[in-house]
């Protein structure tokens, strides 16, 4: 099964109150996967570079790791401790070396980005999004996911989004048959999966596909030559949203817009909590079809 | 008219309600509001009564319907209106996937578009969709009608039996086994009737037919090497 959602504002009017949109259709996506949730949003540029990091120890990992980075580094980092997670700001040009640094300590890195933030761990959707105080988010788009695993173990490292290039991040429903073969191709161009999880070699496939110079369209596109197996995608990036489905689209999927908003759910229920749902264009996106917005 | 609130009522509560009314029908309207796209709405009735579900519905909203006339105003999700045996199933909106699989019986009236596996295995339900279907509709489809006012997805009939579809539009492509077939006078009172009960605005002679030809049914002896 898996749960997944996405919200995407066309205004800036609704941006305070992405985070509790989103927490609602999350949570209301609990039956189709309880393992875990996650989130990625999309929030307020940062003065350098957004990093999100987690810890299984993060009392020991995040203790005094400021004032560690920032004399690394010789800049100013700032850190945003978040439960399990924290939100690093870094000068521009360290990802590299900090990424180099938390490989070492043992800290596992989610994702990097101008404005990305993203959240998952094992548990029920509404404690996660408990956990992360997703609620209080603001931002201009985000994607969510409620997993129920199919291809690799409960862990937080399994849970979605994927992360796999700066600003960029997928979450799926469905399961890839040919993911393995793809694994290898993809380390060959130098997007090697860190995990055993189908959806991460989507994400970095993905990622291949937007940094040879396809836009996200095009990228989605791909999928459907190349990946093969079940699959609804939705993906965000810095300035958009786009959904895919395989051309069998036995994942469900429904959308919705507005004049506001573009909302994708697993479920038509994921948008019962929606302002002016009511009299929102609803529509099931045609399988084998790219759709994707951008501002 | 009694209306049902889902924001205070269990949904077992709900179908249990309208269920009860096969032996002793209170009323014969009934409203549910607040849906929220909750699935299994309204199923499993035997009542010659009328429910209008306001707003949009999750999975198998209307499933197995005996008797009752369902009404939604919004769209549904899918398996809308599953292995109905008769009175009528009436959407507004969209329906998804597999709307009105395996149904028996009745009429299953989308004003919407239906997305793929439209009428899948249906064994006598007629099913009229004023918008477009999606791919593998009336996918081993046993008997009854498939009307589509729009257009048809790949696939169309794939592994046909004896049911009938009727397109006004363009199809996509044609499954395994399915073809056109003439149009007779037989077919086209037939489909002045149900465009009339399904309150459609389209001409008898607009439509094309397809039907079986027949060639799956029995077991071709030029094809033993294949296997």
């Amino acid at each position: 099964m898996c749960g997944i959602v996405g919200l995407f504002l066309k205004k800036d009017d609704l941006r305070p109150r992405l985070g509790d949109l989103l927490t609602d259709m999350l949570i209301t996506m609990t039956d189709r996967g309880p393992d875990s949730a996650g989130i990625a949003i999309y929030g307020d540029a940062a003065d350098g570079l957004k990093m999100t990091i987690q810890s299984a120890t993060p009392d020991e990992h995040f203790d005094g790791l400021e004032e560690t980075l920032t004399a690394l580094l010789r800049a100013p980092v700032r850190m945003r401790v978040i439960d399990t997670h924290a939100v690093l700001t870094l000068p521009e040009g360290s990802e590299a070396e900090v990424r180099a640094f938390m490989a070492e300590k043992g800290i596992r890195v989610m994702g990097v980005g101008d404005s990305m933030e993203i959240f998952k761990e094992v548990g029920l959707p509404k404690d996660v999004a408990a956990r992360f105080g997703i609620r209080q988010m603001a931002g201009s788009h985000g994607i969510g996911h409620t997993r129920m695993a199919t291809e690799s173990a409960v862990t937080t490292l399994g849970a979605h989004p994927f992360s796999t290039d700066e600003n960029q991040c997928l979450v799926h429903n469905g399961s890839l048959s040919n993911h393995n073969r793809m694994r290898r191709e993809l380390a060959r161009k130098g997007f090697a999966p860190q995990t055993e999880n189908d959806t991460e070699v989507a994400a970095c496939y993905i990622s291949s596909r937007l940094a040879e110079g396809a836009n996200l369209g095009e990228a989605l596109d791909g999928t459907l030559q190349d990946l093969d197996g079940f699959f609804t995608f939705v993906v965000g990036t810095k300035n958009g949203f786009g959904v895919v489905r395989d051309p069998i689209a036995c994942k469900p999927a429904v959308m919705a817009e507005t004049e506001d908003y573009v909302a994708f759910g697993s479920e038509y229920r994921a948008f019962a909590g929606l302002p002016g749902i009511e009299t929102a264009r609803v529509w099931e996106p045609e399988p084998a079809t790219v759709y994707f917005w951008e501002r | 008219m009694q209306t049902i609130d889902m924001a205070s009522t269990e949904l077992r509560q709900l179908n249990s309600t309208l269920q009860a009314q096969s032996t002793k029908t209170d009323d014969a309207e009934w409203v549910i509001e607040n849906t929220r796209g909750a699935h299994a709405l309204a199923v499993g009735l035997d009542a010659p009564i009328k429910v209008t579900v306001k707003g949009s519905t999750g999975y198998y909203c209307a499933g197995m319907n005996k008797r009752a006339d369902i009404y939604v105003t919004g769209s549904v999700g899918p398996g809308v209106a599953e292995n109905m045996i008769s009175g009528s199933v009436t959407v507004d909106g969209d329906a998804s996937q597999y709307a009105g699989a395996t149904g028996h019986g009745g009429l299953l009236n989308i004003r919407g578009n239906a997305s793929s596996r439209c009428g899948i295995s249906m064994k006598g339900i007629d099913i009229v969709v004023h918008g477009n279907v999606g791919h593998m509709s009336a996918f081993m489809a046993q008997s009854g009608n498939l009307v589509i006012l729009g257009d048809a997805g790949d696939a169309l009939g794939d592994s046909l039996y004896e049911a009938r579809l009727f397109v006004r539009g363009k199809v996509k492509s044609l499954g395994a086994d399915c073809i056109e077939k003439e149009m007779r006078p037989e077919h086209l009172e037939f489909l002045a009737d149900i465009l009339k009960r399904a309150g459609a605005d389209a001409k008898p002679e607009e439509f094309k037919r397809y039907g079986s030809a027949r060639k799956l049914y029995n077991f071709n002896v030029d094809h033993a090497d294949e296997y």
